[in-house]
Parts: C-alpha cells; sequence; structure tokens
C-alpha cells in the first residue's frame, strides 16, 4: 500500500500486474455471469403489470489474478453479497462460468472445489454455530474434509487459532463467551481451516466497533503477506478498501461499472457514479456543507432497471444517448487496466477533455450531436 | 463541566445525569456522570462505541429509556425546566413542541399501517391546534422541504413503500413538525448507504441552520461528526472523556481513547501502512475499573491513573479532557506529524 494519492509507479506496477499474468492465468474467471430471483407468481405479477423476476446480477465478467486483493463495492441491493455468494458457490448462477485455475467449475461442485473458495460473514453473530465450541467447529470441518489426518486435527486447530491470533484456550471456548473481533477471528480461522486459494469477505468489519474493526483489517492484510492469500472484499465503506485492496470493482445495478488499480480509481474515477460515491464519503475534514448531494436521488429498484445506461436516472451528465445505448464496460486506451461503462468514461464529452483518451472502434469520440445523428 | 461557555442560558443543559440499568449480573451503570450543554442553533456530537452509554443518554434527555433502566440522578434543564421531574403526560406536552428525535432505523419507529403523510400531520394536529386541512398542508409543505419527491403522491403511502433514505427524510419531516427548538438524532445514517447518507447529512445541517434548531447526534463515525457537529464529546464507559469544538477534538485529540478513535479507523484520503487498533475490550460496567476506566487499555497509564477517577478539566478555552497525562497524546500526533 502506498501512501502517495496516485503514484505513477503504484499505478504503473499493478498495470503490469494486470498486462503480465502469471504463467497458469488467473485465478478466478467469471464471465457473463447473472443471478436472478423469481418473486412470487408470474402470473399474479403480470396481472398487477409488475416485474416478478430481480436480476441481481446482470452479466458480470470479472477476473482476480493469483494474489490480489480485489474489492467489490457499491450501495446495497447492487448486487455485490449476490455475486460474492454465486462465485462461492452458494448462489447457483442462471447463466454464465465460473473458471478457478483455467478450469470451469461446474454448477454442483465438488468437495475440492468447495474447498477452494471460502467465504467470511458479515456478522459473526449469526455465522457461528452457538452450540459448538471453537474446537468443535474448526474440527469437524476437518474431518468431513480430511485436511489432516486424524492425529494432526489438534494441532493444526491450534496453529490455526494462533494464525488469527487467538489463545490455545479459545478451542473449548463457545462463541457466545467472545467478543464481536474475536468471533469474527474464529470465522477467519474457519474460512483457513479449508486453505482456500480465495477468501471470500463479505463486510467483515461492517458490524464491529471501529477500534475492533482495525484489528481485522489488520490481520486481514498480515494473512495476505503470510499465505499469499487472494482476497474478494465486498465493502461499501471505501476507506477500508482504499487501505486493503490492490483493485476495485465499482457496481450498480447488478453490473460492474468501473474496475481499475485502487489508487488509479480514486484519483480519476470515470464513472459519474464512481466520482460521486468517492465524494459522498464523510471527510474528518472541515468541508463547510453546500447544499448539493455528491449524488442526487435514490437508486432505482433492481425490478424495474432503467432502459440503456442504469445510471442515467442519477447522472449529472446524462444524455439523449444514455437512454438509448447500454454502455459496455471498455478498457481506457491509455490504461488498459481502468475500464468503465460510460459513454463518455474516456471519450471527453461533457466536459471535454484533450488528453483524446478515446475508445476503439464505436466509441471514438462521442458527443450528443453525433449521438443524435 | 463549562465546554461550551455560552454567554447565555444553554438550550439543553444536562447536569450530572446518571442512569442505571438492573440485569442478572448486578446494576450497569449505563450513563454514570454525564454533563453536556448544548447552546441554542448549535450541533453538539456525542460519540462513542457500542455500550458507551450515548444512546442511553439520549433516550433519557427523552424520556425514552428501556423498562429496566432509570435516571437514578441528574438534571434535564431544557429551557430551564427539569425533564427528569416530569411525569409521561407532562413529558408528552414537551415532546413534538420542544424536542423531538430521529431514529437509527426509520422503519421500526414509523407506523407501518398509517399512512405517510398522515404521521406527518399527527404532531400538528395534537400539538399546533391545526385542523385535519390545515395539518394536510403542512405535511404536504414539510414533505417537499425534506425533498420527498411527488408529496401529493407520496402522502398516502405507507411506509413500506418508500426507500431507506426516503424513510429516513420521512422521520426528519415528523421531527420538524411542530418546529422544535431541540433534535435528538441517535445513528440516523448508519443504516443508509454512503450516497444517501451524504444527502441526509447535508438536509439536516441546512434545515437546522434554516431554522435555528440545535442538535444532539449520536454516532460512532468520526467522519460524520465533522460534516454535522460543532461540538463534539466523547464518551468511554459511561462518563465523557472529551470534549471541545469538532475541529479542537479531532486535530488534537487530547484523551488517549479520542487519539485511538481517530487512528483505528482507516482515513480514505490518508491510506496508512497498517492500522492502530486500541487495545483490549471495553470494561464491565457492572464493576469499572478503578481509577481512570481506560487505564486498563492506555499506553500512558501511569500510577496515579489507577487511583482516581480524573474528572474532566479545561486544558484550553472551551477544550476539556479527563485525561491526567494529556500531554502524551500531543507528544505523539507531533512526532507522527514529524515522520509524515
Amino acid at each position: 500500500m502506498t501512501t502517495q494519492p496516485v503514484g505513477g509507479a503504484a499505478a504503473a506496477s499493478a498495470t503490469g500486474a494486470a498486462l503480465l499474468p502469471p504463467p497458469d492465468g488467473p485465478l478466478l474467471e467469471a464471465t457473463d455471469l447473472a443471478v436472478s430471483f423469481s418473486l412470487g407468481s408470474a402470473l399474479i405479477a403480470r396481472m398487477r403489470h409488475q416485474a416478478h423476476v430481480l436480476h441481481a446480477v446482470d452479466g458480470v465478467d470479472l477476473t482476480i489474478p493469483r494474489g490480489e486483493a480485489l474489492a467489490l463495492v457499491g450501495e446495497s441491493g447492487s448486487g455485490k453479497s449476490t455475486l460474492a455468494r454465486a462465485l462461492a458457490g452458494l448462489q447457483r448462477p442462471d447463466r454464465g462460468q465460473i473458471r478457478l485455475d483455467g478450469k470451469v467449475l461446474p454448477a454442483r461442485r465438488s468437495r475440492a472445489d468447495q474447498r477452494k473458495i471460502q467465504m467470511v460473514f458479515q456478522d459473526p453473530y449469526s455465522s457461528l454455530n452457538p452450540r459448538l465450541t471453537v474446537g468443535g467447529i474448526l474440527h469437524e470441518l476437518l474431518r468431513v474434509h480430511h485436511v489432516v489426518g486424524r492425529s494432526e486435527v489438534e494441532s493444526y486447530t491450534r496453529e490455526l487459532l494462533g494464525l488469527v491470533g487467538l489463545g490455545e484456550e479459545a478451542v473449548n471456548a463457545y462463541p457466545r463467551q467472545f467478543s464481536g473481533g474475536q468471533r469474527q477471528r474464529v470465522a477467519i480461522a474457519r474460512a483457513l481451516a479449508l486453505r482456500p486459494e480465495l477468501l471470500v469477505a463479505d463486510e467483515p468489519v461492517s458490524a464491529l466497533d471501529v477500534s475492533v474493526q482495525a484489528t481485522i483489517l489488520n490481520l486481514l492484510q498480515d494473512l495476505r503477506a503470510e499465505l499469499g492469500l487472494t482476497l474478494l472484499l465486498i465493502s461499501h465503506n471505501l476507506a477500508v478498501v482504499r487501505h486493503l485492496c490492490d483493485r476495485i470493482a465499482v457496481m450498480y445495478l447488478g453490473r460492474l461499472i468501473e474496475v481499475g488499480p485502487t489508487e488509479t480509481l480514486f484519483a480519476k474515477p470515470r464513472h459519474p457514479y464512481t466520482q460521486g460515491l468517492l465524494a459522498a464519503i464523510p471527510r474528518l475534514s472541515f468541508t463547510a456543507d453546500g447544499d448539493a448531494p455528491a449524488v442526487s436521488g435514490d437508486p432505482p429498484s433492481p425490478l424495474r432497471i432503467p432502459a440503456g445506461c442504469r445510471f442515467r436516472t442519477r447522472c449529472p451528465i446524462a444524455q439523449p444517448i444514455c437512454e438509448q445505448e447500454d454502455p459496455v464496460l471498455t478498457a481506457s486506451n491509455s490504461d488498459p487496466a481502468h475500464s468503465a461503462a460510460c459513454h463518455f468514461a474516456f471519450a471527453g464529452v461533457p466536459p471535454p477533455r484533450s488528453d483524446g483518451a478515446g475508445r476503439a472502434g464505436e466509441a471514438g469520440q462521442i458527443n450528443p450531436e453525433e449521438a443524435r445523428s | 463541566m463549562n465546554g461550551g461557555q455560552s454567554m447565555s442560558q444553554p438550550l439543553l443543559q444536562v447536569d450530572d445525569l446518571h442512569v442505571q440499568i438492573a440485569s442478572r449480573r448486578g446494576t450497569v451503570r449505563a450513563v454514570d456522570g454525564v454533563s453536556l450543554e448544548v447552546p441554542a442553533g448549535e450541533a453538539v456530537g456525542l460519540v462513542g462505541e457500542s455500550g458507551s452509554g450515548k444512546s442511553m443518554t439520549l433516550r433519557a434527555i427523552l424520556g425514552v429509556l428501556p423498562p429496566e433502566a432509570r435516571v437514578t440522578a441528574g438534571r434535564v434543564l431544557l429551557d430551564g425546566v427539569d425533564l427528569a421531574q416530569l411525569d409521561n403526560r407532562q413529558l408528552n406536552q414537551v415532546r413534538g413542541p420542544k424536542i423531538a428525535m430521529i431514529f437509527q432505523e426509520p422503519m421500526s419507529a414509523l407506523n407501518p399501517v398509517m399512512r405517510v403523510g398522515s404521521q406527518i400531520a399527527e404532531g400538528p394536529q395534537v400539538h399546533m391546534g391545526m385542523n385535519r386541512r390545515q395539518s394536510a398542508e403542512r405535511a404536504l409543505e414539510l414533505m417537499r422541504r425534506v425533498g420527498i419527491p411527488d408529496p401529493e403522491r407520496r402522502f398516502s403511502s405507507f411506509p413500506h413503500e418508500f426507500s431507506g433514505g426516503m424513510r429516513q427524510r420521512v422521520m426528519i419531516a415528523i421531527a420538524l413538525s411542530c418546529e422544535p427548538s431541540l433534535i435528538l438524532c441517535d445513528e440516523p445514517t448508519t443504516a443508509l448507504d454512503v450516497t444517501i447518507q451524504d444527502q441526509i447529512l447535508r438536509l439536516l445541517v441546512r434545515l437546522c441552520r434554516e431554522s435555528g434548531t440545535s442538535l444532539v447526534f449520536v454516532t460512532h463515525d468520526l467522519p460524520v461528526v465533522a460534516q454535522v457537529c460543532h461540538q463534539l464529546a466523547v464518551m468511554y464507559a459511561g462518563r465523557i472523556v472529551e470534549h471541545g469544538s469538532v475541529e479542537e477534538v479531532l486535530t488534537r485529540p487530547c484523551h488517549p481513547y479520542t487519539l485511538g478513535l481517530v487512528r483505528s479507523a482507516p482515513d480514505v484520503d490518508h491510506p496508512r501502512s497498517s492500522l492502530v487498533a486500541i487495545p483490549g475490550a471495553p470494561p464491565s460496567l457492572v464493576h469499572p475499573p478503578a481509577g481512570c476506566r481506560f487505564h486498563p487499555r492506555c499506553k500512558f497509564a501511569e500510577e496515579d491513573c489507577t487511583v482516581s477517577d480524573p474528572p474532566l478539566r479545561l486544558i484550553d478555552a472551551g477544550h476539556a479532557t479527563a485525561c491526567l497525562h494529556f500531554e502524551h497524546c500531543l507528544d505523539e500526533l507531533r512526532t507522527e506529524g514529524a515522520d509524515r
């Protein structure tokens, strides 16, 4: 983590990593992933002229290189948790493919495949079995998955607890005897017990007090360094994301709308939604509040996704083309690691830009006049 | 504790407030001698972690404590009237026209089977003697003021038909409906997304500025306090440990607990390599530690910290701390500043 705001160096190294994949390709690759939920009866919905299918994730392509910490950010209802659950195999996708180590994961995963992606949930109070001791929780897992031999279960359990900063006495304690932060440590130990290649953490610190959050964030950072863990962090807290992650994917209404290296995204957000999201973060500095909010309006219901660009109903620079054409996630010419799904993200209208970072082919330098003709 | 140093009588004066909760393990001293002043037109932030007593303080001010909790000592003076001495009937005359509250979760604070417009119109009918038509007019005007689009149509909607942000706007409209001089906010934006939080905070700040309403704003989120409040009181284990202007307390924290809070949260504009957590856990409020309640977790703790509980004392105009050795905090900030 650099402390410089942009760092040509930071951006360059991140780009370099994206350009030079390890010999065996990215760890995880999802293509055109979609998950929808059916709400009630289709017949009744039709009678009431309501939609009954909720498209939570609507065609997402995502690549996570080995060893990277990728953040998935977005508002509630943007589909980030559903996407994470689909990747972890907890939610069956409608369509799309998930490849792990180049191998397509089937809809029903084998135990070995399940082990490779593990999850840490938001609420450590409801995600741990209250009737098992911490030792019991871990032993059960280790026995079912045959991670280590029967004789090594005890010592491996102690090793895991040590790894997450819990003492040996934790083995015989019940989750209720722990504070929130300690429970989250147990949850992390449980996820690590199966030696996963990808750890998916869904808002791992949101339920914790600020001073405890720091310990869990530091732990995740240490574990990454020690174990070379690949991390997918879902969070609405951009400060946490900036602290922990190499790359950020911003989600809005079931789609990725901007993806890029953390520092690039913070320095030069290209999508108007990302720009608003960054501006909306409350800061310790004492800027007097003006009256105009960073992003106005409410996000539309995922049941009634606007035609064209999904963000246009709240977008300060929306143009007629945004209603007609759904922008595709497209990489910047100058920085292939940075992509955005906005007609004007790199095209420079509005406001006009002179850097000429137009997109290849159809996008070019779109302006409203051209778009209408 | 004269943090405010106001010339005139403050609007709200909380004086040595004690709230105790009966539990199986003993008496929990949830609020243990809190004094606070809120000048007219100012916003005071009350910050602390869960269990620090900040919400209990707020509930005690409004007289809506849970049944097992009660005020055992202290005064809550609003415009010179001690709210702690009033019975429920008298309190109902105060709640609404004098003092209103905005809760964290609007869905559980709003009546789910009553139309939103009627809920906003209720206060003006009861307290301002308006008839149905007048109060409906007033409700529509309030809905417009808090930025609910299409108020004529939304007037007869139910709370479940609103989004979280819109529900909180309804809560704000209800709070404003009888033109109170003080609004109490209990984590009003914690359940909201960051873009919606930004909208609601700006709305609150603007409305309070326009109407001269005072705020007591409870939150665990320091940056949120910085957006809204003029003054800041930091609570730990049932006590206020530091008090002063928001800018002063956040840039020159003079209590190790405040310093810990400021440093444990990642700063979105200045990422650092690792976060400094506060070691340990908050103490039991049944048997709080002797001396300074923070000393078991404090790296600056000395012999005298374990002996007597230090009171808040002024160290600068309007800046008070309950730390005996606050100079250590300043030293640490100075060395850190030099490192940057």
